[in-house]
């Protein structure tokens, strides 16, 4: 806040503010309701509209000034409902209907201000004038594609030449803005399945529902502000006064005492397994992608349509997709089963459509999860117990025309299938995340065959890894559902909490000793130590070890060339003898 | 003639091949019983003398398995034992000891099936060698101290006169 500012009084009410804002502001802040179509905040006001005026005295004048662009100063005072200015707005109203006055908006705001029969007609062009576009355009998208061009009634708004403008970034800035909806995007209103975007769709969102903290991000690839020095429209709008363009990723060191790795999993990408047409047939896809449009908050509301925007009539979710198969992964990925009849639950609940599930083996394996695939079977979902094997276009017949076909070999009845349909859900694998490497090498973890973390002991220590004080929760270490993944995130908090609240850890007796009589000082044992556990006493020169920090591996007892170092367990003596008990 | 059976002894790193060898057990794989183990907490623990030591106590073969490069639970002992074993094989052949009796491998925690692999292998390999020799050594050894002994005892009775 500027440390000046300025008291106007507006139909009584009076407000301090500071001095560079305009009265329209003003009265908002005081929630007094003043009619405008070309106002927007963040947008440099115009008066295109007129709608917003109010009068204004000033000294002992009095006149009629449009608000949203009449600066503020002290001692104004407005009125915004005298019978002058009722006049006024419902001329102002009558002259727009002229032109748009079959337009949704205008109709809105003729009846707000009481008119009921416009005296000079009600003509149907949506276009205002108002200027908003033409502003959003230069001012937030930078892009100064589109302006005013011709005079008098014959003013539009257009492109240079009103040709297809080189200018025009697509950034839907302008139909944004636009108060009557005259503008719009092609094809913005359809479906593209192989571009459903799984995270989210605009350059300020929060990332996921769940986020941890719970509040929206800027992305920098797409948000204008960044990528053409332009827009800046959420900050003045934000009452918080929360967004901060100057924010910088930073990396942050937290000194910790243990370490929970719950780095998650990553979905198998099946265009590899071309047989199943992900890629190539714009109605495969993937759970994932289905999830999303199937989500309320997504990109059709929650509508299950095709990519043409119809609703299917038949839905083929193919099971095991990368999981429990020698090509690709060889262990089950556990949450398939149930999530696809999930799917089917929802399009039969949606939609009515036709389901067919292909499955191997029906896993429902958890609490409630019988009774669930009982519930949908009921709901007239079509289990057939067989792995989809191929998906294609090739229609053999007259049913089979412009569908896509599912080949599988029905196993309980024998019989080889062609079922043909709208859509096709693929179940893909839960896999290891590509960087899970360096995950493992960074913590000193193990992992098994399949690329997920090992657990210390499959039984006996589930959360708890080779390292200590590193524990593993959800999905990094094998596939699971959320119900599993809860519960191995509280052990693993459990375990990890019973270590700090301890505040003390216990060592193992194992580590190296060295014989100051037989060292000789060479510090080749220092050499070797990765854990700098091993000081050289300069007064005796004699190497010394500290048991603190020293882990047993015993790899400076057996680099020492004097023999002088002992690793405790493990001392030569005892090794030798095994060696001789295992010869015997 | 029944067929020969070489000892091998293993050394296994405690957190890598050692664990992939218990994954072996309780998988219920099989593999040839010729190997008998001994733990160690990292392959860099394996001094030189432990390997001859076996080999003079009667093996055919020695195993040293740790975790792959990069992965040792103890940043690097595994390279160290590299450069061990390296030397130690050029030592052997000077010895007139096959070097191939002497084997190192990285067997992680998961890899069950290589450790099967590995002892079906270098047994396999070690039957082909036959079994070690270093009785040539021994009786030499034992020919000396005979002739010695019998010097002495020459030099004992030709003293007093």
């Amino acid at each position: 806040m500027p440390d000046e500012t300025v008291t106007i009084t507006i139909d009584g009410n009076e407000i301090e503010v500071e001095p560079d804002i305009y009265v329209l502001e003003a009265a908002e802040r005081l929630g007094i309701w003043i009619p405008t179509l070309c106002n927007y905040r963040g947008l440099t006001p115009y008066g295109a509209c007129r709608l917003c005026t109010v009068e204004a005295t000033k000294g002992s004048r009095t006149r009629l000034v449009t608000s949203c662009n009449y600066p503020v100063s002290d001692g104004l005072v407005i009125r915004t409902d005298t019978e002058r200015i009722r006049t006024a707005r419902r001329i102002l109203v009558e002259l727009l209907c002229a032109r748009h006055g079959k337009v949704g908006v205008i109709k809105q705001l003729a009846e707000n201000v009481g008119v009921t029969k416009p005296r000079f007609g009600e003509g149907n062009e949506p276009c205002v004038l108002c200027g908003l576009c033409v502003r959003a355009c230069a001012e937030m998208a930078k892009a100064y594609a589109i302006g005013f061009a011709q005079r008098g009634t014959e003013r539009i708004v257009t492109t240079p030449y009103n040709e297809p403008s080189e200018a025009c970034i697509n950034c839907g800035a302008c139909a944004k803005v636009c108060p009557t909806g005259a503008i719009y995007i092609e094809g913005a209103d359809e479906i593209r399945h192989d571009e459903i975007m799984l995270g989210p769709n605009s350059a300020i969102a929060v990332p996921t529902m769940q986020a941890v903290p719970n509040v929206p991000a800027l992305d920098p690839e797409q948000c204008l502000y960044f990528r053409r020095d332009g827009c800046g429209i959420c900050a003045p709008n934000c009452p918080a006064d929360a967004i901060d363009y100057s924010m910088q990723d930073e990396e942050v060191e937290v000194d910790c005492g243990t370490v929970v790795v719950a780095t998650g999993f990553q979905t198998f990408d099946p265009s590899v397994a071309e047989q199943y047409g992900y890629g190539r047939f714009k109605n495969v896809m993937t759970s994932l992608e289905f999830e999303r449009l199937s989500n309320a908050a997504g990109p059709t509301g929650g509508d299950i349509l095709l990519h043409d925007g119809t609703k299917p009539e038949s839905v083929a979710i193919l099971h095991c997709v990368g999981s429990r198969d020698e090509h690709y992964h060889r262990y089950c990925s556990r949450v398939c089963c149930m999530y696809s009849l999930k799917f089917a639950h929802l399009v039969r609940e949606k939609i009515g459509a036709r389901v067919y599930e292909l499955y191997i083996d029906m896993r429902a394996f958890g609490k409630g999860y019988e009774e669930f695939y009982d519930r949908v079977l009921r709901e007239g979902a079509l289990l057939i117990r067989g792995k989809g094997a191929e998906v294609t276009d090739f229609a053999t017949n007259e049913a089979e025309q412009g569908k896509l076909i599912v080949k599988c070999e029905d196993t309980l009845a024998a019989v080889q299938r062609r079922i043909p349909v709208d859509m096709v859900i693929l179940s893909v694998a839960l896999e290891a995340r590509s960087d899970a490497k360096e995950i493992e090498r960074l913590f000193k973890l193990s992992s098994s065959e399949d690329g997920f973390f090992l657990e210390r002991h499959p039984k006996l220590a589930p959360v708890e890894t080779t390292t200590d004080g590193v524990f593993l929760a959800g999905c990094c270490q094998s596939p699971k559902d959320i119900p599993d993944t809860v519960a191995q995130g509280s052990a693993a908090a459990a375990q990890a909490l019973s270590l700090i609240l301890r505040g003390e850890t216990t060592m193992s007796g194992a580590c190296s000793e060295i014989n100051e009589e037989l060292c000789s000082g060479c510090r080749i044992c220092m050499e070797v130590c990765t854990y700098n556990a091993i000081s050289y006493d300069e007064e005796k020169k004699v190497c010394r070890v500290e048991p603190s920090l020293c882990k047993a591996c015993g790899t400076c007892v057996a680099a020492c060339p004097s023999g002088a170092i002992k690793g405790k367990h493990f001392t030569k003596e005892q090794i030798l003898a095994e060696i001789e008990g295992v010869m015997q | 003639m029944s067929q020969f059976e070489p000892v091998i002894v293993g050394f296994l790193c405690n957190w890598c091949s050692y664990t992939g060898a218990d994954l072996a057990g309780t998988s219920r794989a099989h593999y040839l019983p010729n190997v008998r183990i001994i733990r160690v907490m990292c392959s860099g623990r394996v001094e030189p003398t432990f390997v001859l030591k076996a080999l003079q106590d009667g093996a055919d073969g020695v195993l040293v398995a740790g975790c792959h490069p990069g992965d040792c639970h103890y940043q690097e002992g595994n390279y160290k034992t590299l450069r061990r074993m390296t030397l130690l094989k050029r030592m052997l052949d000077q010895f007139g000891i096959e070097p191939e009796r002497v084997r190192l491998e990285w067997i992680s925690a998961s890899e069950a099936n290589r450790f099967v692999e590995v002892v079906n292998e270098m047994t396999e390999q070690i039957r082909a060698l036959g079994p070690l020799k270093l009785g040539h050594f021994q009786d030499a050894e034992d020919e000396n101290t005979e002739r010695e002994a019998a010097e002495l005892a020459g030099e004992a009775a030709a003293a007093p006169a």
